[in-house]
């Protein structure tokens, strides 16, 4: 990337592999066991977070030299939550069909630790251009992984993807279910989501093995 | 060395000035928005009672509605009366679908009476009874409108919810679910008032038995079905002595 200094590219490059936020930091975990039972959710949080945590990172970033320490997690919190609401409010208004897909994960988005734990552990030190990279860094790497388990979830759990039947009609009988394939009704429920989840923690741990901790 | 932003004083006043500040943006803009937002939320519940009486822009697996552009048009044009029902009496109002259903459960909560919109539709030449329904889901409120022909046998639903989980208990506005419904009868030959249950395992997942009053669950949305097959139960119940009276 040339026009990004190294020390800047690791900021957008880092999260998506070494310190993904969901797979090595073990932020933002809620929303993706709650959220990863279809894929197309799982694109839309995704995407919700890539905004609010990209601006947020720079709103706050710019607040850093006024902010009071004692109250900076609550300061974080309005900032985010307000940025949500506003959000919210002019989808409402300008695009309302969007607003009602979006309105379930107003909630999620505001309560998500990858937003407060970016907010706290960078923005708070950093200037607004690398909060910004650092933001976009770490939502798309939660952004990854949480596409990665929503398309195991739906695709064993519901043999969809995007609400496409790819593996044939489990009712009709066509497809891998005309040879006796089931769906894992289980692959539906959180548990399995924090399953998935783990084999990916473990497959990326057995590659890189310098990511494994030290008892 | 102890900065300026750590004293006391300081953290008071940024507290006061950040409250503020939000405050007044938020308040500003959400009143300055209202009328859009009303708007669409009018437009919408057009929407989902022709929704609900097949007036819609389905395609093969997809719920779609009629476009907001033409929703008050087709609205005037499909639904023939709007009535208000309370207790034996029947009035007609051009504004029926805009009671607040959640306000008349509050009222009958109260003791007061409970103001029951029906809109009654007509299209090739069939009537629909279009019915709307409010209950609780998992998370937050579900509501929906069925529409149901002079013997109650559900013509066409739909559910709308405001906080279910994506992927399970949020697709009882998928078609899939919704399509399920129709046909089945809420009451029996005999006249008794059965509802729908939303249930697991009833062995008829392709719902062909129509009089069983049973549709099947969606798997991992158990207490969102129920929810569902609360409110059907609940709010339409309401209406039977309408539907008995129709009869006669």
């Amino acid at each position: 990337m040339g026009f990004l200094s190294k020390r800047d590219a690791a900021l957008l490059t880092d999260p998506l592999a070494d310190n993904n936020p969901i797979t090595i930091q073990v932020l933002g975990i809620c929303s993706a066991l709650a959220i990863t039972a279809e894929l197309k959710a799982s694109i839309v949080m995704a995407v919700s977070v890539l905004f609010v945590l990209g601006l947020g990172n720079v709103v706050i970033s710019l607040m850093r030299n006024i902010i009071p320490s004692k109250i900076r997690i609550i300061v974080q919190l309005i900032v985010v939550a307000t940025l949500v609401i506003i959000v919210d409010l002019v989808l409402k208004a300008f695009a309302y069909e969007l607003s009602k897909t979006l309105s379930v994960f107003v909630g999620l988005i505001i309560t998500n630790c990858i937003i407060m734990g970016r907010f706290e552990a960078f923005a708070l030190g950093n200037g607004p251009w690398r909060a910004f990279l650092d933001g976009i860094g770490n939502a798309v790497g939660y952004g990854v992984i949480l596409i990665a388990v929503g398309f195991f979830r739906e695709l064993l759990g519901s043999g969809t993807l995007l609400g496409f039947k790819v593996l044939g009609d489990p009712i009709e009988k066509t497809g891998l279910y005309a040879i006796g394939y089931e769906n894992n009704g289980f692959m539906l429920l959180s548990p399995m989501a924090l399953i998935v989840v783990g084999i990916l923690i473990w497959i990326q741990r057995s590659r890189n093995t310098s990511l494994i901790e030290e008892n | 060395m102890s900065k300026r932003t750590d004293s006391n004083g300081y953290t008071m006043m940024f507290a006061v000035i950040m409250v503020f500040v939000v405050g007044s943006l938020l308040a500003f803009l959400a009143s300055s928005l209202k009328p859009a937002i009303k708007e669409n939320e009018r437009i919408e519940k057009q929407q989902n009672i022709l929704y609900a009486m097949g007036v819609n822009e389905n395609d093969a697996s997809n719920a779609n509605f009629v476009s907001t552009k033409v929703a008050g048009a087709e609205f005037k044009k499909y639904i023939k009366k709007q009535l208000v029902l309370e207790g034996n009496k029947i009035s007609e109002s051009q504004d029926a679908y805009l009671i607040d259903v959640k306000k008349q459960q509050a009222n009958a909560k109260d003791g007061k009476v409970r103001k029951l919109p029906l809109f009654v539709g007509e299209k090739e030449g069939k009537t629909f009874y279009v019915a709307p329904i409010r209950g609780k889901g998992l998370w937050d409120a579900i509501w929906g409108y069925v529409s149901m022909d002079e013997n109650m046998v559900v013509q066409g639903a739909y559910f709308d919810h405001k906080g279910e989980t994506p992927g399970l208990g949020a697709n009882i506005k998928q078609r899939y679910f919704m399509d399920d419904f129709i046909g089945e009868h809420l009451m029996t030959e005999a006249g008794v008032f059965k509802g729908i249950t939303v249930k697991k395992g009833n062995n008829d997942a392709v719902n062909e038995d129509k009089t069983d009053y049973e549709v099947d669950a969606i798997a991992g949305a158990t207490i969102t079905g129920d929810g569902v097959s609360a409110m059907i139960k609940k709010d339409l119940s309401l209406y039977v002595p309408y539907f008995k009276n129709l009869k006669k």
